[in-house]
């Protein structure tokens, strides 16, 4: 119990996905200009990373390494694991379609860019370069959406009083954009002792 | 024939180097652009290791493009680009341990790279083998370069040393902060920055939000494409 809340912490505070480990960059500078959609689509990748975890570490066990050592397919894991991501994306879209409709539309549009998301298919990675099994894999994995999706509020907010500022022309949009990324993780920064 | 072709093939590589480069101008790809630049020569590794990968997807896939049906483009481009992945990781491993070991779990991550869907969805499903390869080699050599720019200046601040050279190191002492993750968005703000101020052209605005999520398809003409053919 002591270790999953140690990974739950570590993975949302000290090893932040987006700011200290550089996965899921991409939506975390495209949708973090309004608070709205930030929440949107950072709810849309707990729900996906917390499952694709659960389902890549199944995967991992009992296919790829399943049948050692008659066979091995452990080199198959990339091509696995962005298969299985890229179908339980459009899975869970077509049931959230036809079981929760509300939800389906909060997250709609969200969904299918997390297929190409770095921080769902980082998380699958590194839960075996962990040796994590299929609990801990799975808490990895919701503990790194909430930390995604926590790095991406609090930056939607700074973003959205950017905006009102006078900035020289060369820094406008993303690079001062990036900068005040910078700021945030150097913030970040400080839980690094926390299990040091 | 031969003629046009030549300036044609020069014009779709140099395309990839300034005019749309990837990481500078587009914002594709930022991830790795920041988590393995803290030294040089870890730049240079990533981008030619993704350069590999973009010519060998653009190749196949354009040698596949009739044959790939449009609703299911998306998933067989992605299977033909997780099987390229595969074979520089297996490689790597085997021949180059020592960069594997510091690129870690970046190596596999170049399948959700955007820069090569981005190049499949836009260049390679619809020109010929030949124009898709050398807009491959384009693209790397431009990502390699904005990785190579980012590392020398991360290294130099942060360990001061260029290469593995001892450059400043003994001078004073080096801002550590540079090469740990901070640093990584200030000097990729920097650059574009510095990019943006002696270019014309203003950059995109709003940064990449996946690449389903451009909205880019097959066959549509999107503006700026350098038609090769």
């Amino acid at each position: 119990m002591k270790e999953l809340l140690i990974i739950i912490i570590s993975s949302i505070l000290v090893d932040n996905f987006v700011l200290s480990k550089f996965l899921g960059i991409c939506p975390f500078l495209g949708v973090s200009k309004k608070l709205s959609t930030a929440a949107g689509m950072g709810g849309a990748v707990i729900f996906v990373m917390t499952l694709a975890s659960a389902v890549t570490s199944l995967v991992y066990k009992y296919l790829l390494i399943g049948f050692r050592p008659h066979y091995d397919f452990a080199y198959l894991q990339t091509l696995a694991f962005i298969l299985v991501i890229a179908a339980l994306v459009q899975f869970i879209e077509i049931m959230m379609k036809k079981f929760m409709p509300p939800l389906y539309k909060a997250l709609g549009i969200y969904l299918p860019l997390i297929t190409t998301n770095c921080a769902v298919l980082g998380a699958a990675l590194l839960n075996i370069q962990k040796e994590y099994d299929l609990l801990k894999s799975t808490v990895y994995g919701f503990g790194g959406g909430v930390g995604f999706t926590m790095a991406l509020l609090i930056f939607a907010g700074i973003r959205e009083r950017i905006e009102l500022n006078d900035i020289p022309d060369a820094l406008k949009g993303l690079p001062i954009t990036l900068i005040a990324a910078a700021l945030v993780s150097m913030a970040f920064f400080g839980f690094q002792g926390l299990f040091g | 024939m031969s003629e046009s072709n030549k300036t044609g093939g020069m014009k779709v590589l140099v395309n990839g180097i300034f005019k749309e480069n990837p990481t500078l101008r587009l914002v594709l790809g930022t991830c790795p652009t920041l988590a393995v630049t803290t030294s040089a020569i870890n730049g240079i590794g990533m981008g030619l290791a993704t350069t590999v990968v973009l010519v060998g997807s653009n190749v196949v896939i354009s040698l596949l493009r009739k044959l790939i049906p449009d609703k299911v483009r998306i998933p067989a481009f992605i299977t033909i680009i997780a099987g390229f992945v595969t074979i520089v990781q297996l490689l790597m491993k085997a021949y180059l341990p020592a960069l594997d070991k510091a690129l870690g779990i970046y190596i596999p991550l170049i399948v959700v790279n955007c820069i090569i869907l981005a190049r499949a969805e836009m260049f390679a499903c619809r020109n010929g083998v030949f124009a898709s390869a050398l807009d491959g080699v384009g693209m790397g050599i431009g990502f390699t370069l904005a990785l190579f720019a980012m590392g020398t200046v991360r290294e130099l601040l942060g360990n001061g040393t260029w290469l593995g050279i001892n450059v400043t190191a003994k001078l004073w002492d080096p801002a550590i902060i540079m090469i740990l993750p901070p640093g990584g968005f200030m000097a990729f703000g920097l650059l574009i920055a510095v990019f943006n101020r002696f270019s014309s052209v203003k950059i995109r605005q709003t940064g990449c939000q996946g690449c389903q999520g451009c909205e880019l398809q097959c066959g549509k003409d999107d503006g700026g494409e350098v038609e090769a053919q």
